[in-house]
């Protein structure tokens, strides 16, 4: 049994929203270098050119790369021989982003209420989910969200005689579907399998997994590879004006699901896939 | 090449810009997004003056992260600019004519570019940290209580854009697509 305060998970989070804001992940920017090598168009080239002027100078000025800072979705994988003392845990988490967005300069987006609206001031609550592992460590893990892309995502409940070119032909049409709104070149987070609540979480943690990774499966790993030359045949580009490069990486995630069914969700990101982690 | 464009944005300069044109734009801009759109729409549906001259406006849907201090702004990148496909028909026919974001646009806002000649320009979605680089000074003008949605004014020098509806219609989402398409033939 380890304990661990909520003072250093509260910290921990508030450094990590600041991070996550400010510099962009390598992969991600590894990413968009080699499809600037691979655009042909000026308009396309001068688009890719000045995102990585621009996160360049987030990285140098510590200013957020992206003005909307996002929802902070922050995910806690837990030891289970871990305990947590101090206060309770959502309100650490909950300060922590609030100190964080505080501190960082961070845009305060959310509003406290769906209809009614009504903005929180503080850029809390967090989306928080947490998940019990083994091991005496915690896991933190912070993946700012904007809303941009965020619109632009969509979940269906196919029936299994639906298959594979389904789920193919679901993508494709979401993508196209989004177009120029979600900041391409973009990120695309798909989740198959599990419940209806389950396929969304799956496909907003294949957004937190490196780009440059693959599925385990050799399966999925070939289904990532070719939907993610399938889009970038749709002509849509960077930020919809044209060219090769429309998304620049495709991550699935999937999860045992019901003879009944089979739920996919599809969460887009834009060109500015924040998250950071840290196991403390 | 850019096209260097010295704001207002009359008539007369709206109609030289075309689709795919990228401009670098000089002068005075006003921020707005979704929920000062909706104030201003109201005031005017009310028959009230608006806050701000609208005519030959251009309005950018930006809300900016807090100024760090000794800077003028923070980072300040477009908004999906199809959240004010609402209000912007209403803002044009009071005479605003430029518009700043990034994004698909209604049928009925193109419509009403053609009527009013109105031009859609888009700011590269993503780039706050750069844009915010040509905003030169920010002032608060109302609805500070909406607060990175509070209406404000911004002088701009060579804000990079690239004009994405023009105001015959032609749209570079639709053409570059195409032209992109076709090279691949």
């Amino acid at each position: 049994m380890r304990e661990i305060s909520t003072d250093i998970i509260r910290d921990t989070i508030e450094k990590l929203c600041i991070e996550a804001n400010c510099h962009l992940p390598g992969d991600v920017k590894c990413a968009i270098e080699s499809c600037r090598k691979c655009e042909d168009g000026l308009i396309a080239q001068g688009v890719l050119d000045d995102i990585i002027e621009n996160y360049k100078i987030a990285d140098n000025e510590n200013v957020p790369i992206c003005q909307d800072t996002g929802m902070a979705c922050v995910f806690l994988e837990i030891g289970q021989d871990v305990h947590i003392v101090g206060e309770n845990l959502a309100d650490a988490v909950n300060e922590g982003v609030r100190r964080g967005y505080d501190k960082g300069y961070l845009r305060k987006s959310v509003v406290k209420d769906p209809i009614r609206r009504g903005n929180t001031g503080d850029n809390t609550p967090a989306m928080l989910y947490t998940e019990i592992v083994p091991g005496e460590n915690i896991k933190i893990t912070v993946g700012p969200k904007g809303f941009g892309s965020e619109n632009m995502s969509a979940i269906r409940m196919f029936k299994p005689s639906a298959g594979l070119q389904g789920i193919k032909d679901f993508i494709i049409e979401t993508v196209e579907t989004a177009g120029p709104n979600p900041c391409p070149p973009m990120v695309v987070g798909v989740g198959i399998g599990g419940t209806f609540d389950k396929a969304a979480l799956l496909a907003k943690k294949a957004l937190m997994r490196p780009i440059d990774s693959e599925n385990p499966d050799p399966y999925y790993a070939d289904l990532e590879k070719e939907m993610l030359e399938k889009i970038n045949e749709l002509g849509i580009g960077p930020q919809g004006f044209g060219g090769k490069t429309t998304a620049i990486g495709l991550n699935i995630e999937t999860l045992p699901t019901l003879i009944a069914g089979m739920p996919c969700a599809i969460n887009i990101n834009c060109h500015v896939t924040r998250h950071q982690s840290e196991v403390i | 090449m850019e096209k260097k464009i010295t704001l207002p944005l009359t008539e007369e300069i709206a109609k030289t810009l075309k689709a795919g044109d990228r401009v670098l734009l000089t002068g005075i801009i006003y921020t707005s997004r979704d929920a000062g759109h909706k104030r201003m729409c109201e005031a005017l549906a009310r028959g009230e003056e608006l806050p701000i001259d609208p005519m030959n406006a251009t309005i950018y849907y930006v809300g900016p992260t807090p100024a760090k201090p000794g800077t003028v702004i923070g980072s300040a990148g477009p908004t999906t600019s199809g959240r004010m496909d609402a209000y912007a028909p209403t803002m044009m026919s009071v005479g605003a004519r430029g518009m700043i974001g990034k994004g698909a646009r209604l049928p009925e806002v193109v419509d009403a570019m053609k009527k009013y000649s109105g031009v859609y320009f888009g700011a590269i979605g993503g780039a706050g940290a750069l844009l915010a680089k040509c905003i030169k000074s920010a002032k608060l003008i109302a609805y500070e209580d909406l607060g990175a949605e509070a209406l404000r004014e911004l002088y701009v020098e060579d804000m990079p854009l690239v004009v994405i509806i023009d105001s015959e219609g032609n749209n570079l989402y639709e053409l570059g697509r195409e032209e992109y398409l076709n090279s691949k033939k």
